[in-house]
């Protein structure tokens, strides 16, 4: 059984069908790619499995559990984090405090206690320390680069310890060596055992870092298998060069 | 530099707690206690407005209720002036408590500019209600409150003054303590991605309501101080709607968010009103400074004072230290080259 699955999922912006019966799934310890032209779905896919969007029908199981159409918040508790396409940290907040937004307390605790525990703290710089922040932790997050934001983003969801991150585009408008930097960081973190989906337009990312890859196309599953068998299929040639 | 903070603002209380015995003059301290109420109101309001980014332009109908409140329960239980008014201050805001949690319940529904409008709206409800609900409120003829007569004219003021500085000191601890709180960080968050910080767990409908509910907590207290030290109120003086924009314009003036700003915008807000009505009487020379002060913050510093000494102080800092690290490169080129490469491999990678 696979760790995330979405089945069915229909979900329609007026007359536009957004997604038409669309069915992905994401083994449990798998980086899987999720890929197809402009405009296919895929970050409305995203926006239905974490919450942010209502599907019309279908549903998304995440370790046996029915999450369809559950807060944001729940499903992020549940332990799946995203990122988005066009970054969203708290530009008016230093680094360290976008780090421990993601770290809630429970009733009156969030009240009454600091921001930040000692131990939260040493977490929070060990995981910026590992996509390479550390130092800029004191630094207001909107002054970041593009490319340093998204490692920011990055870092944010993993102090919340998610099973899977859904990564949107993570390579877009981010240059080349950032990208290879970004490559390693989740095979390392994916060796940790977290789950990754990943949709990317860089095919060589993809291609490179996912063990399976689906495509979409038109709001509908088109294809899915490993990158060799995905690159040699004549239905994703066509919806990528057709039309 | 981590030492003398704590003692500057050591000095800072201590001036506080001396200044009616310096300047005893009852027009000082009058100015004084009308300033730190001021400071106290723009430090409750930015705790909605400032952490949040909800800017809440109708808090004065909280400052009202709390001094109707003060007023109705002297005047209901026959309380003589003296300093019993003072002990029921605290009432009048449990009495804000219930009706600022009913109106935050419905303006937070919505955000930005509507939530503005409603705060305005809600304000204009609660001053009509004051003008014509006269079997509890009187009316235009408005309520008085009870004189301290014992009190003579040279220390009148004095327990105003204390009473003020308390509440201020109060409200300025509430601040400082949710700033630094978890609760405060997921407001901070609210302000930048309301919607994102919802995706990672920040319960923002409650935090929402409850640094509403706190912030209108502290204005009303601030309104009943205000009621009784100015002896009768109306509605028409109590309900203004002038409050709504000073206290805006205060925290504007010297930083909305930040925790010393809206106390330092206060101050000089206030004494600046205060000075130019008892310098020019009562003709609203002073509506053309509010006019002119505000041009000036949002052309030359649209964050307000402190935030913009803030980042000149680092620049400063910044400007000097290089300038010491460059006399060191001059001095020691050994040193130096060590120096580079040690910053070259703290680069890391390039973003």
């Amino acid at each position: 059984m696979s760790l995330l699955a979405a089945q069915g999922i229909c979900k329609a912006f007026g007359g536009i069908r957004a997604l038409d019966t669309c069915s992905i799934s994401v083994e449990e310890g798998s980086i899987t790619g999720l890929i197809g032209p402009n405009g296919s779905g895929k970050t409305t896919m995203f926006n239905v499995i974490t919450g942010y969007e209502r599907s019309d029908s279908g549903q998304v199981m995440f370790q046996g559990q029915n999450i369809t159409n559950a807060s944001p918040a729940k499903i992020f508790r549940l332990g799946i984090g995203r990122t988005f396409q066009l970054t969203r940290i708290f530009p008016r907040m230093t680094v360290m405090e976008n780090m421990h937004v993601a770290v809630q307390r429970n009733d009156l605790k969030g009240l009454l206690s600091r921001w930040s525990m000692s131990h939260e703290q040493q977490r929070a710089l060990e995981l910026l320390d590992f996509v390479g922040l550390a130092k800029l932790k004191d630094d207001l997050a909107g002054t970041l680069s593009f490319g340093q934001k998204k490692l920011l983003e990055f870092a944010c969801i993993l102090i919340a310890e998610p099973k899977v991150i859904l990564l949107d585009e993570p390579a877009g408008g981010v240059n080349p060596t950032m990208v290879n930097y970004l490559a390693e960081r989740i095979r390392t973190l994916n060796q940790r055992g977290i789950t990754f989906l990943v949709v990317e337009h860089n095919m060589e990312f993809v291609m490179s870092l996912c063990s399976k890859v689906m495509v979409m196309h038109r709001g509908t599953r088109i294809a899915e298998g490993t990158p060799a068998e995905v690159r040699s299929n004549p239905a994703v040639l066509e919806a990528y060069l057709g039309d | 530099m981590r030492i003398l903070k704590p003692l500057w603002l050591l000095l800072l209380l201590a001036v506080a707690l001396v200044f009616p015995l310096l300047f005893p003059n009852p027009t000082v301290t009058t100015m004084m206690i009308f300033a730190l109420l001021f400071a106290a109101i723009a430090t409750g309001w930015n705790i909605i407005s400032g952490y949040t980014g909800y800017v809440a332009l109708g808090h004065t109908a909280f400052f009202g209720i709390g001094a109707y409140a003060l007023a109705l329960m002297c005047q209901d239980w026959h309380i003589p002036g003296g300093y019993e008014p003072f002990y029921l201050i605290p009432v009048a805001g449990l009495v804000v408590l219930p009706i600022s949690a009913f109106f935050g319940w419905i303006a937070l529904r919505v955000r930005r500019h509507t939530f503005i409008v409603i705060t305005i709206a809600m304000f204009f409800v609660v001053q009509l209600l004051a003008y014509n609900l006269r079997f509890i409120t009187n009316g235009s003829t408005g309520l008085s409150l009870p004189l301290p007569t014992d009190w003579s004219g040279d220390f009148y003021n004095i327990p105003f003054y204390y009473v003020t500085l308390l509440l201020l000191l109060i409200s300025l601890a509430v601040s400082w303590w949710i700033r630094n709180s978890k609760f405060g960080l997921g407001l901070l968050a609210i302000r930048d991605d309301e919607d994102r910080a919802m995706g990672l767990g920040v319960r923002t409908n409650a935090s929402k309501l409850a640094a509403f509910i706190i912030s209108a907590v502290i204005v009303g207290m601030a309104g009943a101080i205000w009621a009784y030290f100015v002896e009768s109120i109306y509605p028409a003086s109590t309900f203004d709607p002038n409050f709504d924009v000073a206290m805006a314009l205060m925290a504007f003036l010297g930083g909305l968010g930040t925790l010393s700003g809206p106390v330092l915008g206060a101050l000089i807000v206030e004494l600046a009103q205060q000075y130019f009505t008892i310098q020019y009487g009562q003709n609203g020379y002073y509506l053309i400074v509010y006019g002119a002060l505000f041009l000036i913050v949002i052309i030359f510093m649209p964050r307000g004072i402190i935030p913009t000494a803030r980042d000149l102080w680092r620049k400063y800092r910044v400007a000097r230290s290089q300038q010491v690290i460059e006399v060191n490169l001059a001095t020691t080129p050994a040193a130096s080259k060590g120096a580079s490469t040690d910053t070259e491999k703290k680069e890391g990678i390039n973003l």
